[in-house]
């Protein structure tokens, strides 16, 4: 390669995927049920 | 989950085991800090001896409080949580002991090679060749084990703190191996893969993520156990564990290019480095705020609880650190910290509070528990957590301070437009009440941890060790039934390898985007005509300034400020760098930089440089620099030139070929040239077979290429 130029793709793809994923993420959590979160929450308490 | 009753006994051996390790090596890790401490303002402690000299101790001082401390550290706590998260024991007690003392030998052998003078000459990641391999062995000794107790655990979900861990492992692995590319010239050396700007990224990369994955994420995890359990009560909310553990390592990886702003690094590169820097303070703070919040309503447990105490001003500590991280990431914030105390002050508010905090903490919870007794004084404990603090508090303070006056007087100017300072001593000398307060610091915050140490070991004499603790739990059911409409991000959670591809993809991204245009481009690093490979005089010069370890005191890279420039000469060009394996810029200015030390602007005469090793006093009175008296005594290492020469043809430094053969015979007639010309000088005990020798070779072809 000898120049930056058309580089620019790269970071797009990478910030879609990104942008997804925690769009994604951030949907999945509001959405996770309170029983599921309290048994992981509780977790390090049982022993 | 409704599976037959399983009796099964918990590793407490392993854990003690670690825990014994990280007092000890902490203790060791803090007093060498406190030699280096001394040693910055008071020369005399470095013993005119090679091996307890500043360049050498300070990289032991590192290593030791990062892999010695704060590893066992990391250990302690897995181990422990580990197995208690999973309901299971360690899947292998042989590897658990492997993973032990390969990792204590690995420390061991560190330590003496680091002050024997082996060293990559890389920040933080010194330890030559064969410890590089020994270290990437035992980490996977301790991913396996880690791995196979997670397939054969009793509870199907991974608590948060097991992500973390996952994510410690798998980032880490990458760190080290693609930082340790290194082409073996001999058993205990060897030369950066990598070159200058090139050698420069991956190095940063390295380095912050080390901060990040090493310092960070692992005592994450420790807190997201030994908090809730100390508290007795879940985290604040572990919806926001989620969020900001899929955040906090998607924006790590990107940093740090911020350790080069205004360096050579390509522009682009940088200004990624300071907008991810700068996101980072969201999943930080949401880390810190989950934390703290995990005591809303039982603040009250603190003021009895000194376990609860260490780990507030921990989990402070890192607030303020990752607060102060994103601002010094600023370019302009950058300008005034970057070579300055300011960035010893910010790292030692993270390793004294964040990570030396929290290990106490854990420490006082975790020993009564496993010896079956109360801790032996609680009061002691509340001793070791004021002196302590006080003792931070100590330490930083005055490194602030120190960091904004070195800067004010390097960048100010005369009416006339001359440098107010053109001295750099003036400036070092000016916060030598600085860096005596600092050792005052450092000195309580050890008083401290001696304190703890007597503490722990009364209860250990006063308890009954349960090196097997029992527990029971129902077996896990083979076959899992997924509820329908469970969403995506379920799954990854019940599957470690999954969640261990998952973040590994995450890491990679941000590094490979940083790194191949940096190595890919032609366009990145510009050549210069002019700028030729070392002399094989200057390379074995250059040798001796990487194994002394001058970069722990003097950059080679002038920043583009007109006080830089005034001072030093023209700005660092990223064509001047490109035979340097590995790169020399330096992170921090006690000295001044040498990027120029030989072009006609700073050029001193080869008997300056002579006697300035011996003694640099007698050049310059006041000067804070250890003598280098054994520089006179030893005698260049000829014959390793023909394999250094064809170790750099390798690396693609254009030395003509066969050029490895009379090598040898070109050094020696230069060794004889700078001789002769030391005994013109008045130098009658000069002599050209003496590392000196190779040295000012090499101080005296520094920035001189580009003046041709």
């Amino acid at each position: 390669m000898e120049s930056i130029i058309g580089i620019e793709i790269y970071p797009i793809i990478s910030l879609v995927l990104f942008f997804s994923f925690f769009v994604g993420l951030l949907i999945w959590v509001a959405r996770t049920k309170k029983e599921y979160i309290n048994h992981l929450e509780n977790l390090p308490l049982e022993d | 989950m409704s599976g037959e009753i399983q009796k099964f006994y918990y590793d407490n051996k392993i854990v003690k085991m670690f825990a014994y390790a990280t007092g000890i090596w902490g203790i060791v890790g803090m007093l060498v800090g406190l030699l280096v401490a001394f040693q910055i303002y008071f020369p005399a402690l470095n013993f005119n001896l090679e091996y307890t000299t500043f360049g050498r101790t300070r990289p032991l001082h590192t290593n030791a409080v990062i892999f010695a401390f704060v590893g066992n550290g990391i250990f302690t706590g897995v181990y422990y949580s580990l197995q208690r998260l999973l309901k299971t024991r360690m899947w292998s007690d042989k590897l658990s002991m492997i993973n032990f003392w390969g990792w204590q030998l690995i420390i061991v052998s560190a330590a003496i090679t680091l002050l024997a003078g082996f060293t990559t000459g890389k920040e933080y990641a010194e330890l030559e060749w064969p410890i590089d391999i020994a270290i990437a062995g035992i980490w996977v000794v301790f991913g396996w084990n880690m791995f196979a107790t997670i397939l054969t655990r009793r509870e199907r979900h991974l608590y948060v703190a097991i992500w973390f861990f996952i994510a410690t492992f798998v980032t880490v692995a990458v760190l080290h191996i693609v930082n340790s590319f290194e082409l073996p010239v001999s058993f205990m050396k060897s030369y950066s893969w990598y070159a200058g700007v090139q050698d420069a990224l991956v190095q940063w990369w390295y380095g912050h993520n080390a901060v990040a994955f090493f310092l960070t994420t692992p005592y994450l995890g420790l807190m997201y156990y030994f908090l809730p359990k100390a508290a007795q009560r879940p985290v604040y909310s572990y919806k926001l564990s989620i969020i900001h553990f899929w955040a906090l390592i998607f924006l790590y990886i990107w940093a740090g290019p911020h350790h080069l702003l205004y360096t050579s690094l390509p522009e682009w590169a940088q200004t990624l480095g300071v907008v991810f820097s700068v996101m980072l303070i969201a999943p930080s703070w949401g880390g810190m705020i989950n934390g703290l919040l995990t005591l809303r309503g039982a603040w009250d447990k603190v003021r009895d609880s000194a376990v609860l105490k260490f780990f507030v001003v921990a989990v402070t500590a890192y607030g303020m650190a990752t607060f102060e991280g994103p601002m010094l990431s600023l370019k302009s914030v950058n300008a005034i910290s970057h070579y300055t105390d300011w960035t010893v002050g910010h790292v030692h508010i993270g390793a004294l509070g964040w990570n030396g905090f929290l290990t106490f903490g854990m420490m006082y919870w975790l020993i009564p528990r496993m010896f079956n007794t109360k801790l032996y004084s609680e009061k002691l404990a509340n001793v070791h957590f004021w002196i302590g603090t006080i003792g931070i508090l100590v330490y930083a303070v005055p490194l602030y301070f120190a960091g904004f006056t070195q800067y004010l007087m390097w960048q100010e100017f005369t009416p006339d437009g001359f440098l107010a300072y053109p001295n750099f001593l003036e400036t070092v000398t000016q916060i030598i009440p600085m860096y005596v307060t600092r050792s005052i610091g450092g000195t309580l915050y050890l008083i401290g941890a001696l304190v703890m140490f007597y503490n722990i070991v009364k209860t250990i004499k006063a308890g009954d060790f349960i090196a097997n603790e029992a527990a029971e739990a129902p077996a896990l059911e083979k076959a899992f039934i997924p509820k329908l409409g469970e969403y995506w991000h379920r799954p990854i959670e019940r599957k470690p390898i999954q969640l261990l591809i998952f973040a590994l993809i995450v890491i990679l991204i941000g590094g490979a985007v940083e790194m191949v245009p940096t190595f890919l481009i032609k366009s990145n690093v510009p050549t210069i005509e002019a700028v030729k490979p070392y002399t094989p005089l200057e390379l074995q010069g250059r040798d001796i300034y990487i194994k002394e370890g001058c970069y722990n005191c003097h950059s080679q890279m002038i920043r583009p400020f007109r006080h830089e420039v005034e001072r030093y000469g023209d700005y660092s060009k990223s064509g001047e760098f490109v035979y340097d394996h590995p790169f020399q810029w330096g992170s921090k200015r006690t000295g001044p930089d040498l990027a120029r030390e030989g072009s006609k602007k700073l050029r001193k005469s080869h008997s300056w440089h002579f006697n300035h090793m011996e003694n640099p006093q007698s050049m310059s009175p006041g000067s804070i620099m250890p003598n280098y008296p054994w520089l006179l005594k030893k005698d260049i290492d000829i014959e390793s030139t023909p394999a250094k020469i064809r170790a750099m043809q390798t690396l693609g430094v254009p030395y003509e070929d066969g050029y490895d053969a009379k090598a040898i015979d070109e050094l020696k007639a230069q060794a004889i040239e700078i001789e002769t010309k030391l005994k013109e000088e008045g130098i009658k005990h000069a002599d050209a077979n003496k590392e000196i020798i190779a040295l000012i070779a090499y101080l005296q072809r520094l920035g001189t290429d580009v003046e041709k």
